[in-house]
């Protein structure tokens, strides 16, 4: 077990995190008598699980030192392009469902990937352009109408661990969470253990750099948006799954929570770091702070607001140690 | 810098050159960069590129390693075998290996995986094999007998460690030739020896070197053979047996140094800037210095000496932590760079194309950027009268030359450029006036050009700083020349008084 002292040292935004979700759980333990149950985590990671894997998607873009805003409407375009598909084919099923959203995030990346690859314009521009074309058309040609009739496979919950508890509810485990934590691991593979992975964290570390030592430019961009693409296509589905509906603007405004809970994690828009551990555990941070005012109490209309000013303080305690406070306040003297 | 004992090895160099490139021109928006330069290196050889800054040295280095493409004319021949284009990822299968001036390592990842990198890099995707890259590393590193923390991530370690990094980086493959772009300009004494060691090494190895410094009595310790470049235009290929400095000197800059230095006596003019024991923690310690009216004080030292941060003071852009700054006798802080521009401070950074000029905009736009408050009618709106009579009078008070005021600024060239940086800051009306590093990317006639209005200027009565890591640029036009380094002034030259080579020697060590 390494020292407190050397996790801060090595990885000092995932032990902040670590020590802020521990002490919250302590308190939200003891202010409420639900927090601490087993049906309560449970629900935490179901919840939480479309989020996560949207936000290790996003990690990888933002590691190369790109940005993505159009991930959220582009898995709701998978989910209705991918109902049509999957009807044609006969109702589908599971395995395919997986296939067709993925591959129709894949392309959907593709295009923002060769946009800033080809034609050099910055990944923000891009992606704005893509969300609004995106959004504009899927409410044009839907007229902005949902979907209930999916088919059964698509809306069935899939149970993986259920256990009763003492008072008669049941602790539920779902499908959401196996994707969730396939999607965590591969990501931390690819980042990690590729070498594409490896020269995505090079390239945003420094691009020039980079370049110099022969690193394929194209790859890094058409590989982090096509995953993060695959990432959005797959949430899609899940989230599809999960709501048991289609919505044409149900996932608006993801984006930009995933994106605060991704930087939360420690990745910088500046790109070349960040951790999967910290992705997820900012995404939790800020499911367990909505879960803990739940519980609470407060109103939904607050959650916004308590949650950007927690996102701020966390990120000043995390970006910035207390040593380099210090100094500072001895300098500015 | 002693010239080593050691006798140069008369080693037989193969025949067939290890690169041979013909033709070789290099144009940036109609600026030639490179004319039709021939450039060869043999296996084996320690061959230096000589030539001041903006010669085309490190446009050569870009062409040769693939970062760059050449104009048609290029001829390029690897070990005898023709290309039309090269690519990085080309060039460094062909055993071309750059230590880059910047080092472009990458600072948020492990040294042992800076230094293994090129195994991540290739068209077939793989698993990262960490003990293999570790492997790697360790290996480079004992073979070199450096001791590099293998877990350190990049950014913590200090310069000269960095460097070292870049040199076993381009070790780790096989390379056949290496280009080094001022690898000991952040060195000590000691660990440049120790780097030349380890050019010999490499040399003795069978491994061409391709060694660019501006430490001349370095260049002809090491190398074999020397090209030097001006202005784009290679001079010619020497032999370093026999080779003087001084001659070197002439080579590279075309002139023969008859330059005369600054005597002008300064009578009896009153402090326009004092510090006393000025300090900030981390970036230079017990300054003190006055600048009278009149004179130029010429400040000289290493990347990293403080010279630069010792400006950002005084400019107010950042605070000393102790001492006494006094401007016209009265002792002021700045809260800010508007304070020091108000109270007549000019800084002409270092870094001209970032920091300096808005590269888009127009000649008379960027003119104007620093008095726009001083050029405003009645209504608190731009006066085109004012500002086309101040930027008029400007350009041609600096004799600058320029097609129209309304020309992107991107247009001129590096000298012109400068010159309207200048004059900027000119129109401040400032009694200070900080030049850092002012001749960058400027060629030699347009420098002559700059000195000349930086000694009109001193005449004037305004009080001048020059700082330079061009020890000739500070010696020939300062009336007083102060050497820092590591934060400190280390002593104070009088260039009437004493040879350039005192101060050469005690910079470069």
């Amino acid at each position: 077990m390494p020292s407190i002292d050397k996790m801060f040292k090595t990885h000092p935004t995932e032990t902040w995190l670590m020590i802020i979700i521990t002490s919250l759980s302590l308190v939200l333990s003891i202010t409420t008598d639900q927090y601490f149950s087993l049906v309560n985590l449970f629900d935490l990671l179901n919840i939480s699980a479309v989020n996560i894997i949207f936000a290790v998607g996003l990690l990888v873009v933002l590691i190369s030192g790109g940005i993505d805003i159009s991930f959220a409407v582009a898995a709701s375009v998978v989910q209705y392009v991918a109902f049509y598909i999957l009807n044609d084919m006969g109702g589908g099923n599971w395995f395919l469902g997986f296939v067709v959203t993925a591959l129709l995030g894949i392309v959907l990346g593709a295009i923002n990937a060769g946009l800033i690859h080809y034609f050099r314009i910055i990944s923000i521009v891009v992606t704005i352009a893509t969300f609004n074309i995106s959004f504009g058309l899927l409410m044009f040609l839907t007229k902005g109408v949902y979907i209930y009739n999916l088919p059964d496979w698509w809306t069935d919950r899939v149970i993986l661990i259920e256990h009763q508890m003492a008072n008669g509810t049941w602790a539920e485990l779902t499908l959401p969470v196996a994707v969730m934590v396939a999607a965590v691991v591969l990501t931390w593979g690819l980042i990690n253990y590729t070498s594409i992975g490896r020269q995505i964290y090079a390239y945003g570390d420094n691009p020039e750099g980079a370049r110099r030592v022969g690193v394929n430019v194209a790859a890094v961009h058409f590989i982090s948006y096509g995953w993060l693409g695959m990432m959005a296509g797959i949430g899609g589905l899940i989230q599809a799954h999960f709501t048991q509906e289609i919505v044409p603007n149900a996932l608006i405004g993801r984006e930009l929570d995933v994106l605060a809970a991704v930087v939360l994690g420690g990745a910088t828009l500046g790109g070349g770091s960040g951790t999967v551990l910290g992705c997820v555990l900012g995404v939790l941070l800020i499911a367990i702070i909505q879960n803990g005012l739940n519980l609470l109490g407060v109103t939904p209309f607050a959650f916004k607001a308590i949650v950007g000013v927690i996102i701020l303080f966390s990120i000043t305690l995390s970006n910035v140690s207390f040593t380099e406070i210090r100094a500072r306040m001895a300098k500015e003297d | 810098m002693s010239v080593s004992t050691r006798p140069r090895e008369t080693r037989k160099l193969n025949d067939v050159p290890e690169i041979d490139f013909q033709n070789i021109s290099k144009v940036f928006g109609g600026v030639h960069a490179l004319s039709n330069i021939n450039f060869e290196v043999l296996s084996g050889e320690v061959h230096c590129i000589a030539g001041e800054n903006g010669c085309g040295k490190s446009t050569l280095i870009k062409i040769i390693s693939g970062v760059y493409t050449p104009e048609h004319s290029a001829d390029m021949k690897i070990r005898g075998q023709q290309f039309k284009s090269l690519n990085p990822g080309q060039a460094r299968n062909l055993g071309i290996e750059v230590i880059w001036q910047d080092h472009a390592l990458f600072p948020e990842m492990r040294v042992d995986e800076n230094i293994a990198f090129e195994s991540l890099v290739g068209l077939r995707p793989s698993l990262v094999k960490y003990d293999e890259i570790r492997n790697k590393a360790g290996q480079v590193c004992t073979r070199l007998g450096v001791n590099l923390d293998l877990n350190a991530q990049v950014k913590d370690l200090p310069i000269a460690q960095r460097q070292l990094v870049a040199v076993c980086r381009a070790l780790v493959s096989q390379a056949k030739i290496i280009f080094m772009d001022e690898p000991t300009a952040s060195l000590t004494q000691s660990e440049t020896t120790r780097l030349l060691d380890i050019v010999r090494t490499l040399s003795a190895e069978g491994v061409a070197v391709v060694f660019v410094s501006h430490r001349l009595a370095e260049v002809l310790e090491i190398a074999n053979r020397v090209t030097v470049l001006r202005d784009g235009n290679k001079v010619g290929v020497y032999e370093a047996e026999g080779m003087t400095q001084a001659r070197l000197t002439e080579l590279m800059t075309g002139l023969t140094i008859n330059q005369s230095v600054n005597d002008e006596s300064i009578t009896e003019t009153s402090p326009v800037v004092e510090l006393s024991n000025l300090s900030r923690k981390g970036e230079y310690e017990d300054i003190s210095l006055t600048i009278c009216e009149g004179e130029v004080v010429g400040i000289t030292g290493l990347l990293g000496s403080g010279r630069t941060e010792l400006a950002l003071s005084l400019f107010g852009t950042t605070k000393p932590s102790r001492g006494e700054m006094r401007l016209g006798g009265e002792i002021i802080k700045f809260r800010s760079n508007l304070d020091a521009i108000k109270s007549g401070v000019a800084y002409v950074s270092e870094d001209r194309l970032a920091l300096g000029l808005i590269q888009e905009q127009s000649i008379a736009d960027n003119l104007i950027l620093s008095v726009l408050d001083k050029i405003l009618t009645f209504g608190r709106l731009i006066s085109f009268r004012k500002k086309n009579e101040t930027v008029e009078y400007w350009i041609s008070e600096l004799n600058v030359k320029i097609g129209k005021t309304t020309d992107a600024i991107s247009t001129l060239s590096g000298g012109n450029q400068q010159k309207i940086v200048i004059a900027k800051w000119l129109a401040t009306n400032p009694k200070l006036l900080i030049l850092d590093s002012p001749t960058v990317g400027v060629d030699v006639g347009a420098r002559e050009g700059i000195f000349k209005i930086v000694r009109e200027l001193a005449k004037q009565g305004l009080a001048i700083l020059l700082i330079s890591d061009d020890v000739s640029e500070v010696y020939f036009n300062s009336n007083r020349v102060l050497h820092m380094s590591h934060g400190r002034i280390e002593q104070q030259y009088i260039p009437a008084q004493c040879e350039i080579s005192e101060l050469e020697n005690a910079v470069y060590r």
